[in-house]
């Protein structure tokens, strides 16, 4: 590859990163998909829309989040030393209320008056309702009935913000069932609702601006990786379901080339058919939910079914602009299994006394092997996307026994 | 040309028919019924869907058809022999219908090309809009295929001439916002906006998005040219079987 990042604009003004990304929906969509652009750019440049944000970033969210040196970690290990950027610590428990806010403030500007979104694990569903209470709009979630049951706390935290969940029976009833069905509401009405897509993905102009509102956390973690060691971090390490917090760290380090990047899929059970969600790491190009990218797909473009112990994580598609790096080989797009993910999880809380999401777990998990294998002046920067409350209940029955004898 | 056999009929008819089915729904034995049945029955025109599991315009009726069918295994080439045996035995155009995915993965050109040899007349593929279409319309226009745009109900005066501009056989007009299959108020509103999609292209109407019954395609004469019949047609398969689908379709115009 001869193109560099610093060629390519990102993305152009179809929403294109690369050959990646685009707009592909029906005509109804397209529309209020322009419409949504053309307010983007505008309170993009608006001074008092970005202060509003930028204030709530502080004094809502708690932001900026901690940059934390996890020593008994690194010195366990005897590698790299593990820094962890502390999206856990943020108001509702992840790195999702970053662009919830953005989206949020956006569709009061628009007047619209119902926000509605898919949601996975949960996180994207619970900061969404709680930027659509905070900013005095309505909140509809769509989220597949697998899901429900396995994320109960957080369904529990959207009802009592007062969301609406609505339960998603078709097709797998996953995270790719609750987008076609959140999909499906907004067609049908398009004018007083806004979809508030829950990654970086989507038509234009979603992947760009839920980017945008994602930047936040690499451009703390830059700053505060320099005061802290008074130099930029080795490799950087984050988890890849969608690719918001990923790119959100990223996109802050994506001009220094000696910085290494890893973005974490989940390899499931393994790399068989069905038991894993690794999109760029054996998917191919296709069209699904809207845009171009890679996704699992099988010869005739119906996507896979797809699996991972983490539900954020569960989707057969990639944010567009993550297929663009993986192309170039900026990022090296790697691998975590549910066993290694679960042993994260354990690890941490126990030596750091953090518990994890179990989507931030695929990317300690990685960085924990990495670290093994580096000299102990290297360093990490792990973004720790998420907590690990909403997971206890499902982390404790089904490995419990393993983890915690009596 | 598709357009010429639509004009064609339309000088002996003051509304045409166009019925939709799922290709392998229930199975491809019942498939090829139901498109005899129809045909029989007098519909015009078809639209043949190639399933496909996320179909983005579609309603709860045409999806659960979508994966239904997918369920039994149905493959793209089979969906490719059907049309061709179809369009061998009857006379009427037939489109396929299908999403974008479905051409990218088989190649569009050799999609195009395949088309053609089945003797398929052109395709409506919702999820792509003209701005991303410039290989589909090369590949379409090479192989003689007609590529049906759709109007939405909140495309613009503006808009609409630019997709217009792009299409050729007809232009879908949805009669309203929203996923096929659900409940649709035939107003004057609809009226209008037919009106405005008329000032806006030479090119035939047809209507779509809950057209039911005769009272539907009563209300449709004068303001388009073709009435689209999808979900109901499954519904009544479903529940009456396939002699009550062509039933519905005597009873319509
Ligand atoms: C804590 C956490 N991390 C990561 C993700 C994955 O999303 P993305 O790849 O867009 O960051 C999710 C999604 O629900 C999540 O809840």
């Amino acid at each position: 590859m001869n193109r560099t990042l610093r060629d390519i604009p990102l993305p152009d003004i179809k929403g294109y990163f690369g050959e990646y990304g685009g707009s592909f929906i029906p005509d109804v969509l397209q529309k209020v998909m322009d419409e949504i652009t053309e307010a983007y750019l505008e309170i993009k440049q608006d001074k008092s829309f970005q202060q509003e944000l930028q204030s709530l970033y502080r004094n809502y969210v708690g932001r900026p989040s901690a940059l934390f040196h996890a020593r008994n970690l690194s010195n366990k290990i005897g590698g790299a030393q593990i820094y962890l950027k502390r999206e856990d610590l943020n108001h509702t428990g992840a790195h999702k209320i970053n662009h919830c806010l953005g989206e949020a403030l956006l569709a009061k500007r628009m007047g619209k008056e119902i926000l509605i979104a898919e949601t996975g694990a949960g996180q994207h569903g619970v900061a969404l309702a709680t930027a659509a209470a905070l900013v005095g709009l309505k909140c509809h979630i769509y989220m597949g009935v697998v899901d429900i049951a396995k994320e109960r706390p957080n369904v529990t935290r959207m009802k009592i913000l007062g969301a609406r969940v609505v339960p998603v029976t078709r097709g797998t009833q996953t995270l790719k069932d609750a987008v076609d069905a959140a999909f499906e509401a907004y067609l049908e009405d398009p004018v007083r609702q806004i979809y508030a897509i829950g990654s970086v993905v989507g038509p234009h102009p979603f992947p760009m601006m839920v980017r945008d509102f994602q930047q936040i956390i690499g451009i703390e973690a830059r700053e505060q990786f320099q005061e802290m060691t008074g130099r930029l971090p080795d490799n950087l390490v984050a988890c890849v379901g969608g690719g918001s917090n990923a790119i959100g760290l990223f996109s802050a380090f994506l001009d220094d080339r000696s910085v290494s990047m890893y973005g974490v899929e989940p390899s499931g059970r393994g790399l068989y058919a069905g038991q894993h969600a690794a999109t760029l790491t054996l998917g191919t190009p296709g069209i699904l939910h809207g845009f171009r990218s890679y996704m699992l797909q099988d010869d005739a473009g119906e996507p896979l079914p797809v699996y991972s112990v983490a539900s954020g994580l569960d989707y057969p598609g990639v944010g567009p602009q993550h297929s663009l790096l993986k192309d170039l080989e900026r990022v090296n797009y790697v691998t975590a299994g549910d066993k290694e993910t679960i042993d994260a999880f354990f690890e941490l809380s126990r030596v750091e006394g953090i518990i994890p999401a179990l989507e931030s777990c695929h990317a300690v998990s990685y960085a924990m092997g990495l670290a093994a294998k580096l000299a102990s002046d290297q360093t990490i920067l792990v973004n720790l996307s998420g907590r690990g409350d909403k997971d206890i209940d499902f982390v404790m029955e089904n490995y419990g026994k393993d983890y915690c004898p009596e | 040309m598709l357009e010429t056999t639509i004009r064609n009929k339309l000088a002996q008819k003051d509304i045409l028919l166009m019925t939709h089915i799922v290709i392998g729904y229930p199975n491809l034995d019942t498939s090829f019924e139901v498109v005899r049945t129809m045909v029989e029955a007098g519909v015009d025109l078809m639209e043949l869907q190639i399933p496909f599991s996320e179909p983005m315009a579609d309603g709860s009726v045409i999806l659960k058809a979508n994966q239904d069918a997918l369920a039994t295994g149905i493959t793209v080439d089979q969906c490719f022999d059907f049309a061709q045996q179809v369009a061998r035995d009857y006379q009427i155009p037939f489109l396929f219908m299908t999403y974008y995915n479905i051409l990218f993965k088989y190649g569009v050109e050799a999609f195009a090309e395949r088309m053609a040899e089945c003797g398929l007349c052109g395709a409506i593929v919702p999820d792509l809009p003209p701005e991303e279409a410039d290989e589909y319309l090369a590949a379409m226009n090479r192989h003689g295929l007609a590529p049906i745009f759709i109007f939405a109900p909140n495309t613009g005066e503006t808009r609409m001439r630019q997709i217009a501009a792009h299409g050729s056989g007809f232009i879908y007009c949805m009669a309203r916002k929203g996923v096929t299959g659900l409940q649709t108020d035939f107003s004057q509103q609809l009226g209008g906006h037919l009106a405005h999609c008329r000032a806006a292209t030479e090119l035939p109407l047809a209507l779509g998005f809950g057209v039911k019954d005769h009272d539907d395609v009563q209300f449709i004469k004068g303001k388009a040219d073709i009435a689209v019949v999808g979900s109901e047609a499954i519904r009544v398969l479903d529940s009456q079987g396939v002699a009550a689908v062509g039933d519905l379709i005597r009873s319509l115009r």
